[in-house]
């Protein structure tokens, strides 16, 4: 297939969705030559496969701007190749993964490695996130400029804070020469550390040491000062609390130059998912409450939270099947993102799939400064193909991913993208909708 | 009842109000054995019980096996210093090997919250968890209602007043769950560095101040302080903590007339109760270990009687 011409797709009657224009309408669209050729009313193509698509959406290639591959060093978790198939199988085209790799994405060779390794497998693309400190020890700071020039688009030390401020605001202020990315994972270490979910009431029922809201918010504060402090982009990571969304508002408002995202099972689940030491249900920062969720909806309702990223986090059932304090933190998720997005957002909570578009492509790609989230003619073709009445029951079987833990384990959706192209190559089909016939 | 619903006891969050009954009417029948000059009777020959200890206990360990001795099962007792984790072996396999040699009763305590949840998920012995981290100590809370109920004839009405670290003892946190079940009236009052958050929802009322808490309490109940299970020091001083909330002799003009005084033990004399209440005529801290060995005997007892049927 590779090296073979792909013959133009054409995609009649769907309901395009395009963020980047505001624009939700019926129509086709064709793409030729990697591209998206043209939108129109009725396009005709002679040598095209064609696909009539209605009632399905036609939307720009979904971006996740947090994941975790787990290669280099975790490969018994997920590689570079399962992952980027789990994620064309949920309708991306593009994911930022985190540095805590081992060894970790610090040096512009690993960023190269995974660059490379993804563009092999050929299911994704996979845009590194490189580390803020060398290896990730929160002492000194990387090589930017190197890492950039290798591919990084953004960094972090995501998995651990940056616990000193002054580093911090090191990171920020070098960060403006280049006007990188930082990716703050906001969390105060010396509230958290003891805990291993949400502080409250089931914790206390639970008998398991809690994490408060307030190890969030500190943070978020911190590095929000900071960011107005230096004037640098600031990106807050898998946002978990009502606090946090408050603080980035009021810091959004004050014009701070601060992004945000959070994760599906922020505004799908609550602590109450733990019970029965649930560890598929263990996460950092933890699942927290009814109140949180719902302030972490009308965050994304307001544009106070600019991103759904999932934070997919493959872990071996070694790691997840033992006592709930040693288990590991974090869940997958790129599977189960859009149909989740769908479920809650669209469907109980009224957003319009424009708006879910949006959060999901057209704000990551603007905040990685990097392009997708368009389906302007011109544009690499990243195209997602959604049906948003398609019943599936997410089985374990049935996951790309190399693991399996997951809170929605055997879940019942509605809706979930059954073809993904990237860059006019098909790299998921669900029901082979795109073959040549 | 003719059996317990349960095929474990993990804990009191679990036991319905009738259960729980159940289990103590049992006790109560059985302890009549240990009043006996040979105390040993047979129901349990030919039964294996396993007492699975990470976590050092002296009192709890000698209580189970004395109880399945004197109903004759056959008893082994591992003792683990550390988690099997950190001599490479997971719990799991840990447990399933043991399981590979067909006990009746694993037994378990460990410093991990939920560790015996886990361990019933994946072996078919019944599991009686001996406490867990700072979560459950189900048959100390059993013991509890069984020596309350046994002095007063009722649990129902009377008003307990539980003292000291509330946040990390499994002690509290089963009998909070254990009294409220079965309708008394339960206050907890500590350092509020050691209050949980919501502790109310487990079924009692949080009162700070030590004389508004004893004052109209049936059973006051001091809570050893435990120096092992919290981070950092939650007070600033023992000198302190005595002074604020010790039990000593000038609680007694505060008590009811008819209070009793207990403490699942051990006591660090001196910190949380003075010897002079310890050792006092409203004291039943020894009745309470006595009765542990009746309370383990029932667990035992009901745990194996479906199997005993066929």
């Amino acid at each position: 297939m590779k090296n073979r011409v792909m013959p133009p797709i054409l995609l009649k009657g769907a309901r395009i969705i395009d963020p980047a224009n505001n624009k939700d309408q019926v129509g086709d669209l064709l793409i030729k030559d990697q591209k998206i050729d043209s939108i129109g009313a009725d396009i005709q193509c002679e040598d095209a496969v064609e696909t009539n698509l209605a009632g399905k959406w036609v939307v720009p290639g979904l971006i996740d701007m947090h994941v975790h591959l787990r290669e280099p060093g975790f490969e018994y978790k997920e590689t570079i190749e399962t992952g980027t198939m789990a994620a064309a199988a949920g309708g991306f085209t593009k994911v930022a993964c985190m540095p805590n790799t081992s060894p970790p994405n610090d040096n512009e060779s690993i960023t190269r490695f995974i660059i490379e390794r993804a563009e092999r497998a050929g299911y994704c693309k996979v845009l590194p996130v490189a580390s803020i400190t060398r290896g990730q020890q929160g002492r000194n700071l990387t090589e930017f400029f190197d890492l950039l020039q290798a591919g990084a688009v953004a960094f972090s030390d995501d998995g651990l804070p940056v616990t000193k401020a002054s580093l911090m605001r090191l990171a920020l202020e070098y960060s403006l020469n280049f006007d990188a990315l930082i990716i703050s994972h906001a969390e105060e270490l010396e509230l958290s550390v003891q805990g291993c979910m949400n502080e409250g009431k089931t914790s206390t029922k639970l008998g398991l040491k809690g994490i408060p809201n307030a190890a969030e918010d500190i943070a978020v504060f911190r590095d929000c000062c900071l960011a107005e402090l230096t004037g640098a982009r600031l990106h807050i990571a898998h946002v978990s609390t009502k606090g946090s969304v408050e603080i980035i508002r009021q810091a959004k408002a004050r014009g701070v130059r601060v992004t945000a995202e959070t994760a599906p099972h922020y505004f799908s689940l609550t602590e109450e998912a733990v019970n029965g030491y649930n560890t598929f249900a263990k996460m950092n920062p933890p699942l927290r409450t009814e109140e949180d969720r719902k302030a972490v909806i009308q965050g994304l309702r307001d544009g106070t939270l600019d991103a759904i990223a999932t934070d997919h986090a493959p872990h071996d059932i070694l790691s997840k099947e033992c006592e709930f304090e040693l288990a590991a933190n974090g869940i997958i998720g790129l599977e189960t993102s859009l149909p989740l997005a769908l479920d809650v957002l669209v469907r109980q909570e009224g957003f319009s799939p424009l708006e879910v578009m949006k959060l999901m492509s057209f704000n990551p790609a603007k905040i990685l400064n990097v392009d997708g989230g368009s389906l302007n003619p011109g544009h690499k073709a990243d195209v997602t193909i959604i049906d948003p009445d398609f019943q599936f029951c997410y089985k374990r079987e049935e996951i790309r991913s190399k693991a399996f833990n997951s809170p929605f384990l055997n879940k019942k959706f509605t809706g979930r993208a059954i073809a993904t192209i990237m860059a006019g190559k098909v790299t998921f089909d669900l029901n082979g909708l795109l073959k040549a016939r | 009842m003719k059996k317990l619903k349960s095929r474990h006891i993990l804990g009191m969050a679990h036991l319905e109000p009738e259960e729980i009954t159940f289990i103590l009417d049992t006790a109560e029948s059985l302890k009549e054995i240990l009043q006996r000059p040979i105390k040993k009777v047979p129901p349990l020959r030919g039964r294996t019980i396993v007492h699975l200890f990470f976590e050092p206990s002296t009192r709890t360990k000698l209580s189970f096996e004395l109880a399945a001795k004197r109903l004759s099962a056959d008893t082994v007792s591992i003792s683990k210093g550390t988690s099997s984790v950190v001599k490479g072996e997971t719990l799991i396999d840990t447990a399933k090997n043991i399981e590979a040699m067909k006990p009746d009763i694993i037994v378990m305590r460990h410093s991990m919250t939920g560790a015996p949840h886990l361990l019933a998920k994946h072996i078919d012995s019944a599991v009686i968890n001996a406490g867990d981290g700072i979560n459950e100590h189900p048959s100390q809370a059993l013991l509890d209602l069984f020596s309350v109920r046994e002095h007063f004839g009722r649990i129902k009405g009377l008003n307990l007043t539980i003292v000291g670290d509330i946040a990390h003892s499994r002690v509290a946190h089963s009998d909070i769950m254990a009294f409220s079940k079965m309708g008394a009236n339960v206050t907890v009052c500590g350092p509020a560095t050691m209050m949980p958050p919501d502790i109310e929802s487990l079924g009692c009322r949080t009162v700070f101040d030590l004389k508004e808490a004893l004052k109209d309490a049936d059973i006051v109940m001091a809570l050893r302080i435990q120096k092992e299970r919290q981070g950092m020091a939650l007070f600033p001083s023992e000198r302190e903590y005595a002074q604020v909330f010790g039990l000593n002799s000038s609680i007694f003009s505060l008590l009811k007339k008819d209070c009793v005084v207990m403490h699942p033990g051990p006591i660090n004399r001196g910190v949380e109760m003075s010897p002079e209440v310890a050792d006092s005529n409203r004291s039943i801290i020894l009745d309470q270990v006595t009765n542990g060995v009746a309370v383990r005997m029932a667990l035992f007892t009901l745990l194996l009687a479906d199997s005993r049927e066929e």
